[in-house]
């Protein structure tokens, strides 16, 4: 049985790691559209998914949400912006594809070009 | 959008939009009273009465990316298609509450779906925004205060995965009482 109580040892933990992390800086942004267009398309379980396998993994990553990034027909999009903010479009991504992300580019930081924006537009 | 769940999410989007610090999420799902009863309440800018009246048009929204939003519309012609209704109250500067009534065994009746997941996607969105989750049916009675949570996190953030992935389970052993 879950209580309050358990929080108080994700505490301790979750400090612990966060002085490591301030130390090596988070090295990539992950940033999921969840405006109407996105949560239609399937954009609640990418975010989870990713939520799930970055907690999995604890890489250095934060995980955030935004609006509309203004292209509905290419929803779900995921962004990814390295230290140097350089960003990475993907489009059309489910769950399966959110793994494959994970896994490749935040963890190997090899780009996945065939999910990319630009494989759909120039 | 086929699940009631993903409605939800999206609404609660407009609340985060609209700056509010505490979002109420209420759900009374009732098969002796056969209706699904879906309040979101917020303490976010508010609107107009000029503008709740425009929020049911598809073609008006108050964002610049795009011209359209269907959010709100969409919400409403699903709860009308099974007999329900959706209203908005709200006042300037104060917040909004918008209530949904979905008539349990009507054909048209989406599924609730994932609410669980809807709630963590919410909690992750924004660490300042503080929500109270209400969840009724006939058997079981579950409600949240992630004010409550933060006491006991201290400077740990809510959005952290782990606290996310806690949370989602803590909601899952909540709901099947």
């Amino acid at each position: 049985m879950k209580s309050l109580e358990d929080l108080k040892k994700i505490r301790e933990a979750a400090q612990n790691k966060m002085t490591m992390r301030m130390d090596d800086n988070q090295k990539y942004r992950i940033v999921v559209g969840m405006a109407t267009c996105g949560i239609a398309a399937g954009a609640r379980p990418v975010l989870n998914t990713i939520v799930e396998e970055v907690a999995k993994a604890k890489l250095p990553v934060t995980v955030l949400q935004t609006g509309c990034i203004g292209m509905c027909t290419l929803e779900p999009i995921v962004e990814v912006f390295d230290k140097d903010d350089n960003k990475t479009t993907y489009v059309l991504v489910d769950a399966k594809k959110a793994k494959e992300i994970v896994a490749h580019h935040l963890m190997r930081d090899e780009v996945l070009e065939e999910y990319t924006v630009g494989k759909y537009k120039k | 959008m086929d699940e009631l769940a993903l409605n939800i999410l999206d609404i609660a989007y407009n609340s985060i939009r609209a700056k509010a610090n505490d979002i109420c999420i209420y759900i009374n799902d009732s098969i002796k009273e056969n209706v699904i009863d879906i309040e979101i309440e917020d303490d976010g800018c508010g609107m107009t009465n000029e503008e709740v009246g425009k929020v049911i048009d598809p073609f008006f929204t108050t964002r610049t990316t795009r011209k359209v939003g269907l959010g709100i519309p969409l919400f409403k012609q699903n709860a009308e298609l099974t007999g329900g209704y959706l209203h908005i109250d709200s006042k300037k500067n104060c917040g909004t509450i918008v209530k949904t009534r979905f008539i349990k065994n009507h054909i048209d009746t989406p599924i609730m779906g994932d609410v669980i997941e809807t709630m963590t996607t919410l909690i992750q969105a924004d660490e300042n925004i503080d929500y109270i989750f209400e969840y009724k049916t006939d058997d079981i009675h579950f409600i949240m205060n992630t004010k409550d949570m933060k006491d006991i996190l201290g400077d740990v953030k809510i959005t952290e995965p782990e606290v996310i992935i806690w949370l989602k389970d803590y909601m899952k052993e909540g709901l099947s009482q």
